[in-house]
This record gives C-alpha cells, sequence and structure tokens, in this order.
C-alpha cells in the first residue's frame, strides 16, 4: 500500500531521514514512535509529498511518487500526480488547521467538491454520515472557533475521511489537545483501525499505539532503530536505545501518575 | 476671540461659487471610485505575481512596486500629462489624473494585498495541500477568503487617504475641489472662507467613511478568530507581517 525505500531526507546540512524503509499493508495500523527530532514527523509527511526527500523511493499503492534517473538525478513527479496523491492519502496534523472562515460542513465538503468534483448535496450528504461517526451531527453550522480542541481534531479526521483516502497520515494529532480531551479523538481513530482503515500514526500515546496498532516503529536520530508487534516491542524492545526510550516514557508516565493506556 | 474668527469670514457671492465647489467635490469622488476600481483589482494581481512561483512575475511586480513607492505621487502625474505627450501619448486630464493614480494606488495596495496573504498562518497551506487542492484552488478557497478579512479594513482607509491624495491631479489642471478653489480665490480674494468651506467638504465625507471603516474592522476581527495557533515541531508558522507595516507614507 505505502512503500517507502532508503528515504533521505536534509534540511541543508541537517540530515533528518537516513535511509529509512518502511512498507504499510493495506487495513494495516503503523504507530511511529520516538524522542522529538527523532525524524518520525517528517518521514509521515513525505509519505503525502508535503516534504521533498532527497533521495530514495515513495510508492503509494505501487504507483511510484519519485523515481530515480539513470544519473541518480531525482526526477519529481509533476505537481498534478503530486496532488492526486494526496487526494488519496490523508493527513490529520497536530494542530488541527481547520479553515477557520468555513463551517464545520464546509470543512469537510470543500475538497470533495472542489478536488473530486463531487455535487454539493452528495458531499454534504458523506459529510453528515462523518459527523455522525465523530460524533459531531450537532455542530454541523459550527465555526470552528466555537469548538473544543478535541471536537476540531475529530472533525480534522472527518475533513481527511470525506476525500475517501486509501490511507490517513496522523501527525502527533493529540499533542495540542488538553488531556481530558485525547480520549475522544483517540476513540475516533480506535473505531477507524477496527474498520480496517490503512494508518500511519506518528504519536506519543503509547497506550494507543500498543493496543491499536499492528506494528510499531521506534525512530531514533533520523533512522528506523526497531520494528515489531506491538506486545513484542513494548514488553520485550531488542535494541538498547528502544529500552531506554520506552524506560524513560514509563518513568515519566509514572511521575505524572498518568495511566499508561487510555 | 470667536468673534474675531467668524468676522474673517465672508460669504459674500457663495452662491454664485458654492456650485462650482459642488461640481469640483464631485470630480474628486469621481476620481476617488475610478482608481479604486482599477487600483484594487491591480493591486491583487501585483500581490499574486510578487508571492508567485514565475520569477520573470516575481521580479516585474517588485520593480513596479518599488519604482512606483519610491517616486512622488506628483512626479508620476508629471510624467504622464507633460512627458508622455513628447512621445505622442496624450491624455486628458481627467485620465492622467486616473492613470496617475491608479498606478500609485496599485503599488500601495500590492503591498497591503501581499501582508494579509502572508499572514495566513502557514497550516492553513499545509492543510489545503494535504486535501490534494492545487495552489490555483488554495488560493480561492481557502487564502484569499481568509486575507479579504484581514485586508478590507487597511484598504478602506486607503480609500479615504486617495480621496485625500486625488487633490494632487490639481496640478494637471483637472477641476476637482483644489483647483475649484484656487480658481475662484484668486478672482474674490477670499482665501480663508472658501479654502475653510473646501476642508469643509473633505471631511464631510472622509469623517463617516472614517467609522464605517472603523466598523467593518470591528466585524472583521470577530469574523477572524481563528482556532489556537499550534507551534508545531515541523511547521513553522508562517510570520505574521502586520498588515499596518504597509502604511503609506
Amino acid at each position: 500500500m505505502i512503500r517507502l525505500e532508503s528515504i533521505n531526507k536534509s534540511f541543508g546540512s541537517h540530515h533528518v531521514l537516513k535511509d529509512v524503509s518502511l512498507t504499510v499493508d493495506r487495513a494495516e495500523v503503523v504507530c511511529v514512535i520516538g524522542p522529538s527530532g527523532s525524524g518520525k514527523s517528517t518521514m509521515l509527511r513525505c509519505i503525502n509529498n508535503m516534504e521533498d526527500i532527497s533521495s530514495g523511493t515513495i510508492s503509494i499503492e505501487g504507483q511510484p511518487v519519485y523515481r530515480y534517473e539513470k544519473d541518480g538525478k531525482l526526477i519529481v513527479d509533476s505537481e498534478k500526480q503530486i496532488e492526486a496523491i494526496r487526494a488519496k492519502v490523508g493527513m490529520v496534523f497536530q494542530s488541527f488547521n481547520l479553515f477557520p472562515h468555513l463551517t464545520v460542513t464546509e470543512n469537510i465538503t470543500v475538497a470533495p467538491v472542489h478536488v473530486l468534483g463531487r455535487s454539493r448535496g452528495e458531499a454534504t450528504d458523506i459529510a453528515m454520515a462523518l459527523l455522525e461517526k465523530v460524533g459531531l451531527s450537532q455542530k454541523a453550522q459550527a465555526y470552528p472557533h466555537e469548538l473544543s480542541g478535541g471536537q476540531q481534531q475529530r472533525v480534522a479526521i472527518a475533513r481527511a475521511l470525506a476525500m475517501r483516502p486509501k490511507a490517513i497520515l496522523f501527525d502527533e494529532v493529540t499533542s495540542a489537545l488538553d488531556p481530558e480531551l485525547v480520549g475522544e479523538v483517540l476513540r475516533v481513530m480506535r473505531a477507524l483501525a477496527d474498520e480496517g482503515m490503512t494508518m500511519v500514526v506518528v504519536t506519543h500515546e503509547m497506550g494507543f499505539a500498543r493496543d491499536v496498532s499492528d506494528r510499531v516503529v521506534f525512530m531514533a536520530d533520523g533512522r528506523i532503530v526497531e520494528t515489531g508487534k506491538p506486545h513484542e516491542l513494548f514488553s520485550a524492545p531488542k535494541q538498547e536505545r528502544t529500552q531506554d526510550f520506552l524506560r524513560s516514557v514509563l518513568e515519566r508516565n509514572r511521575e505524572m501518575g498518568a495511566a499508561p493506556s487510555r | 476671540m470667536l468673534t474675531t474668527f467668524i468676522n474673517l469670514f465672508n460669504f459674500e457671492g457663495i452662491g454664485d461659487y458654492f456650485p462650482d465647489l459642488m461640481r469640483g467635490a464631485a470630480i474628486s469622488l469621481q476620481l476617488t471610485f475610478c482608481v479604486m476600481l482599477i487600483a484594487l483589482p491591480l493591486g491583487l494581481l501585483l500581490a499574486l505575481a510578487k508571492i508567485g512561483r514565475s520569477r520573470i512575475l516575481r521580479i516585474a511586480a517588485s520593480f513596479y512596486i518599488e519604482v512606483v513607492r519610491g517616486t512622488p505621487c506628483l512626479l508620476q502625474l508629471f510624467y504622464i500629462y507633460f512627458v508622455l505627450p513628447a512621445f505622442g501619448i496624450r491624455f486628458d486630464p481627467f485620465m492622467a489624473g486616473v492613470i496617475g493614480l491608479s498606478i500609485n494606488y496599485s503599488a500601495y495596495l500590492a503591498e497591503v494585498y501581499r501582508a494579509g496573504i502572508v499572514a495566513i498562518p502557514h497550516g492553513q497551506v499545509e492543510a489545503a495541500k494535504a486535501l490534494g487542492m492545487s495552489r490555483r484552488k488554495m488560493l480561492r478557497l481557502i487564502i484569499l477568503p481568509q486575507a479579504i478579512r484581514v485586508v478590507v479594513p487597511p484598504l478602506g482607509n486607503y480609500c479615504i487617504s486617495l480621496f485625500k491624495d486625488t487633490s494632487l491631479v490639481s496640478i494637471v489642471t483637472v477641476r476637482e475641489l483644489i483647483f475649484t478653489g484656487q480658481i475662484i480665490s484668486s478672482t474674490n480674494f477670499q482665501y480663508f472662507t472658501v479654502f475653510t468651506i473646501i476642508g469643509a467638504i473633505y471631511l464631510f465625507f472622509s469623517y463617516p467613511a472614517a467609522l464605517l471603516v472603523r466598523w467593518l474592522e470591528k466585524r472583521m476581527a470577530i469574523g477572524a478568530r481563528r482556532p489556537p495557533v499550534v507551534v508545531s515541531d515541523v511547521a513553522p508558522v508562517a510570520g505574521t507581517e502586520a498588515v499596518e507595516g504597509t502604511t503609506k507614507s
């Protein structure tokens, strides 16, 4: 479904992704964990071309986004192709990024109408069904600033779903939320996972990663250090770097008295 | 004191020249209207060119804006009215005034639009891109509708400022308020009375307009409430340049 092969990415002299390879199968939920600055968000953003990669190949459904030319020069796909990829792979952001001048319904219908060419009526029907799914039917006519962070994030998920994406990328979607609002967003994501949505989730929510994901990827210093089934990776991490990270996270959770699982 | 002041007024013959002043005011308003009709869309095009991807358009727009903003409006008017005829390009005074002021104001308005567009948080661009929108759709559906709210109050202020700046075209003999006042006072020598009346006429139009802009400003501020901007470690929030930074000097 999603395939990254030897991705390298530099911001100037700063090498943020080093030879990253990852395959995500259809209906698979992959959680990416790791310390901040480890490149996990950057990797996610490379999947739908929000960031240009320096070298490597990304394919979505077997269709490469980047190709190598013979002399090693990177050929960047045309803008149209990149837009088509983005329409197929949804993304949800840490800071929600709802459109403040549009109502909740318009936020959800704007792309289906103007990018996919759906009729307004059809798009609105889809939006209503999605709002019901994320539990916000009564907020259809509200503006984003009238919603709580958790509600805004649920609308953002509905907005991504309205494109009927093949996969959704979640970029630390609960990091900007007040602690008591995290649960409602994770519940929606859990329901999506149960329905068989392909998801790549960059998260600090270890409980979610352990309970919901099919596979956990641990990243540090721009590399994928370890990949495994959640119970394996969390209970018996093979790499020292992973052990250190999990230990520090557990300690912090204990200090904060937070339940490790939500 | 007050009586001395009142005694300075001499309303003799006002019935004869007041209609002329009204005609002058009408021409000032016409100028304002015509120039805004041209400068508002032209300024937007310049702003889009300046933030666009075409290098040539970017350079051309920057050049135009810098040259226009770096030279006096009076000089531009002189150029159009007195220099261009040497190249066989002739305009009547009103047309020369409209063209000169349009050129001048489009450059300033371009900077207002640009600041408004730049002030939109980068997350909006990201969200639009992630939904597969092309640059054009993103501008039309997401960026410009939000930028307009930011930009309407400063644009309103420029409208008012333009109304007053129409007095500049008296230099190319357009019979607007100031030019009319000069003609009248040079024959009846009632400078005080004539120019005080003219001042009152300007104020009569500018002040309500300023109140309207203030009201718009409040309304727009309510409509422009945004979700809290979160600083993410990956996506820098675009520099929020103050629109006030482009105030005409």
